[in-house]
C-alpha cells in the first residue's frame, strides 16, 4: 500500500469513526462496539482491496461484501457513506421510521447493501452461495469478503459453511473474523469459549492468515495474502471492542447500547485530532 | 385405477427441474442435504451435476446458500424433508430468504402423516401453517403428480420464495395430464349446492371419496383443491360457501394454522358459515403404515363424511 493510501484510509477510518459515533447518539440505540473494532477491516476492504463502483452498485464484476454481523451496520453504512453511495447527512437516519439505514442491514432499501443480514450466523452460508453462483456464471474473478464476529462463530451453522466452502474450493471467499473477544454477556472465552479460531479454521480446510485488525498495513498484506491462496481464506483480525473511544474500548457493555449526547461529544473529541494512523 | 397409475408428489421434483433446465433455464439450480434420492433432486443432479448442490445433513446452510445463489441471479430449489426443510431451517428461511424476497423455491418432501413408520420426528404437519405465516412467501400444496408438476413449475416462474409441499405417499390421478394451475387459484373438482368440502395434498381423492358416500346419502357436496394456500383464492370458497352454506376442511396438517385456518380466517371475514376442519387435532405423529395413521388420526374420507353431517346438523 503506497503512502498516500494509507494517509487517505487512516482519514477515511477516522471519519468513519466519527459518524459512528454520531449516527448512534442521533439513533439513541445501536451497537458501537463491534462496529468501532472492525472500521479498519471495512475502510481497508472499500477503500483499497474491493472492486466496486458507487454510481453502479450492481456492476456484474464487482466483489461482493457480505456483513454477517449485521449489528455492526453502523460501520458498513459509514464506510458506504465514505464511499459514495449514500450522502453522509442520511446516517443520521439510522433507525428511524422510513429510513434506508435498517438497524441491521436491509438489501431492499439501501443500495451497495448486498445481502440482508442481522441473524447471526447465515452470512457466511450467505457468502458460498454467492460465491458458487460467480463460479457457475464462469466468473471466479471477483471475491466475495465476509466479516463475521467472533461471537458469531458459536452459531454452529459457521461451521457447516466453513465446510462447504473448503468442499467446493472456493477460492474466490475470503472470511473476516473480527475478533475482539467480548460478546454481550462477557468475554468470550468465558461466556463460550471459541478456542483457537485459527486452529479451527485450519482444521476445516482454509487458508489462514493472522493480523492486527487495526494495522492498515497488516490488513493490506493480509487480503493480499487471502488474494492469491487457492482454497477460501480466513483473516482472524485480532480488535479492540469500541477501538478509538477510550471510554468504549474493552468494554462489553459498549456492545449493544448507543452514548448519550454528553458521550458522544466527549467521544467525538477524542476522534477530532489526528488519525490515530492505523499502526 | 391400476397401482401403476398412483405416483408420489415427489417424483415430480426432480423431473420437473430437468423439464425446466432442458427447456434453457439456465438459472435453475437445486440443493438437497443428503436426501437427494427420497426426494428425487438426484434426476436433477443426474443431468445437470454442475448445478447440484448436496451441502451434506446441513440445512440451515443448504437454505442461506440458496440465498445467496439466489442474490447471484440463479433460481435455487431446495429439497430435504418436509421437516427438516423448513423448521430446521426456520429462522434461515424467515431471515434470509423472505425477508429480502429472494427467489429460493423451497420444496421439501415427506409432508405430514403419511411419511409412515418413520413416526412423529419426522412427520411434519406445521409446515403449511410455519411458512403461510411469512411475508412474501407462497405455499402450494399438490394433490397429485400432475398438480406437483404445476406447482414446480409456478415455482419457477414466480419471482420471489415459494413453498411447495409434496409427499411420499403414492396417490391416485386427480388431474388430466396437462390441467391448468395458477398462483392463488383453487380448482372446482366436483359441483355441489349442500355443503363445501375444500380439500388440499392428499386429502383431495379423499374428499372425493366422501363426496361419492354423501351423494349416496342424498346430500350433494362441491370439492374445492385449495392448491394454492397462499395467496389463497378467497373469491372461489367465499362463492362456493356462499352457495353451499356448509364448509369442511380437509387436510393431512396440524388444524391449528394451516389451510383449514386460511380458509375459517377468509369465511370469518367475508362469509361466516357453519365449518368443521378435518386435520391432526393438536398433536405429533407417531410409527405405523400410513393408512393406519390416517384412520388413527381421523384423515379418512368416512371422517370427513361424519364432519360433513354435524356440519350440516348445525344449520
Amino acid at each position: 500500500m503506497s503512502h498516500s493510501d494509507h494517509v487517505e484510509l487512516a482519514r477515511m477510518c477516522q471519519a468513519m469513526r466519527r459518524d459512528i459515533v454520531e449516527m448512534l447518539a442521533a439513533s439513541g440505540s445501536g451497537h458501537p462496539g463491534g462496529s468501532l473494532s472492525a472500521v479498519e477491516i471495512v475502510a481497508t476492504l472499500y477503500g483499497v482491496v474491493m472492486r466496486h463502483d458507487p454510481s453502479d452498485p450492481k456492476m456484474p464484476d464487482r466483489d461482493r461484501f457480505v456483513l454477517s454481523k449485521g449489528h455492526a451496520a453502523p460501520v458498513l453504512y459509514a464506510g458506504l457513506a465514505e464511499s459514495g453511495y449514500l450522502p453522509r447527512e442520511e446516517l443520521l437516519t439510522l433507525r428511524k421510521l422510513d429510513s434506508r439505514l435498517q438497524g441491521h442491514p436491509d438489501m431492499r432499501k439501501l443500495p451497495g447493501v448486498e445481502v440482508s443480514t442481522g441473524s447471526l450466523g447465515q452470512g457466511l452460508s450467505l457468502a458460498c452461495g454467492m460465491a458458487l453462483a460467480l463460479r457457475l456464471d464462469g466468473d471466479l474473478d471477483p471475491t466475495v469478503y465476509c466479516l463475521l464476529g467472533d461471537g458469531e462463530l458459536q452459531e454452529g451453522q459457521v461451521w457447516e459453511a466453513a465446510m462447504t466452502a473448503a468442499h467446493y474450493k472456493l477460492s474466490n471467499l475470503v472470511a473476516i473474523v473480527d475478533l475482539n473477544g467480548l460478546q454481550i454477556d462477557g468475554p468470550t472465552c468465558d461466556v463460550m469459549d471459541l478456542g483457537d479460531v485459527r486452529e479451527k479454521f485450519a482444521a476445516f480446510g482454509w487458508t489462514v492468515i493472522g493480523c492486527d485488525g487495526h494495522s492498515l498495513s497488516e490488513l493490506a498484506a493480509a487480503f493480499s495474502a487471502a488474494d492469491a491462496a487457492t482454497r477460501p481464506a480466513v483473516i482472524v483480525a485480532r480488535t479492540v471492542k469500541g477501538r478509538g473511544v477510550s471510554f468504549m474500548e474493552n468494554l462489553c457493555g459498549w456492545h449493544g447500547r448507543a452514548p448519550d449526547a454528553a458521550e458522544a461529544a466527549q467521544a467525538l473529541e477524542e476522534l477530532a485530532g489526528e488519525p490515530m494512523g492505523g499502526e | 385405477m391400476t397401482v401403476s397409475d398412483r405416483r408420489a408428489t415427489r417424483e415430480a421434483f426432480g423431473a420437473t427441474l430437468v423439464e425446466l433446465a432442458n427447456e434453457g433455464r439456465d438459472d435453475i439450480v437445486a440443493l438437497d442435504a443428503d436426501l437427494a434420492t427420497s426426494t428425487t433432486t438426484a434426476k436433477f443432479a443426474a443431468v445437470f451435476p454442475e448445478r447440484f448442490f448436496d451441502v451434506g445433513i446441513a440445512e440451515q446452510n443448504m437454505i442461506a446458500m440458496a440465498a445467496g445463489l439466489a442474490s447471484g441471479g440463479k433460481t435455487p430449489f431446495t429439497g430435504s424433508f418436509a421437516v427438516f426443510g423448513t423448521g430446521r431451517a426456520y429462522d434461515q428461511i424467515r431471515n434470509s430468504v423472505c425477508y429480502p424476497d429472494l427467489s429460493v423455491k423451497v420444496c421439501p418432501t415427506h409432508a405430514g402423516i403419511t411419511v409412515g413408520p418413520d413416526g412423529g420426528s419426522h412427520q411434519m404437519i406445521e409446515d403449511i401453517a410455519l411458512m403461510r405465516v411469512l411475508p412474501n412467501m407462497r405455499v402450494l400444496v399438490p394433490a397429485d403428480f400432475t398438480a406437483a408438476r404445476a406447482a414446480i413449475r409456478i415455482a419457477a416462474e414466480t419471482a420471489g420464495p415459494v413453498y411447495v409441499r409434496l409427499g411420499r405417499a403414492a396417490l391416485g390421478p386427480v388431474y388430466a395430464d396437462g390441467a391448468g394451475f395458477e398462483l392463488g387459484r383453487a380448482q372446482v373438482l366436483r359441483r355441489g349446492t349442500d355443503i363445501t368440502l375444500v380439500a388440499c395434498g392428499v386429502m383431495v381423492e379423499r374428499a372425493l371419496a366422501a363426496a361419492d358416500a354423501l351423494a349416496g346419502e342424498g346430500v350433494s357436496a362441491e370439492v374445492v383443491d385449495a392448491f394454492s394456500i397462499k395467496p389463497l383464492d378467497v373469491a372461489t370458497i367465499l362463492e362456493s360457501a356462499g352457495r353451499t352454506g356448509a364448509v369442511v376442511t380437509c387436510e393431512e396438517h396440524s388444524v391449528i394454522g394451516g389451510m383449514g385456518s386460511a380458509v375459517a380466517e377468509a369465511l370469518g371475514e367475508g362469509a361466516p358459515v357453519p365449518m368443521e376442519r378435518v386435520g391432526v387435532k393438536d398433536a405429533f405423529g407417531t410409527s405405523g403404515e400410513p393408512e393406519q395413521l390416517m384412520e388413527r388420526y381421523g384423515l379418512t374420507s368416512p371422517h370427513i363424511v361424519a364432519a360433513a353431517r354435524r356440519v350440516l346438523q348445525r344449520l
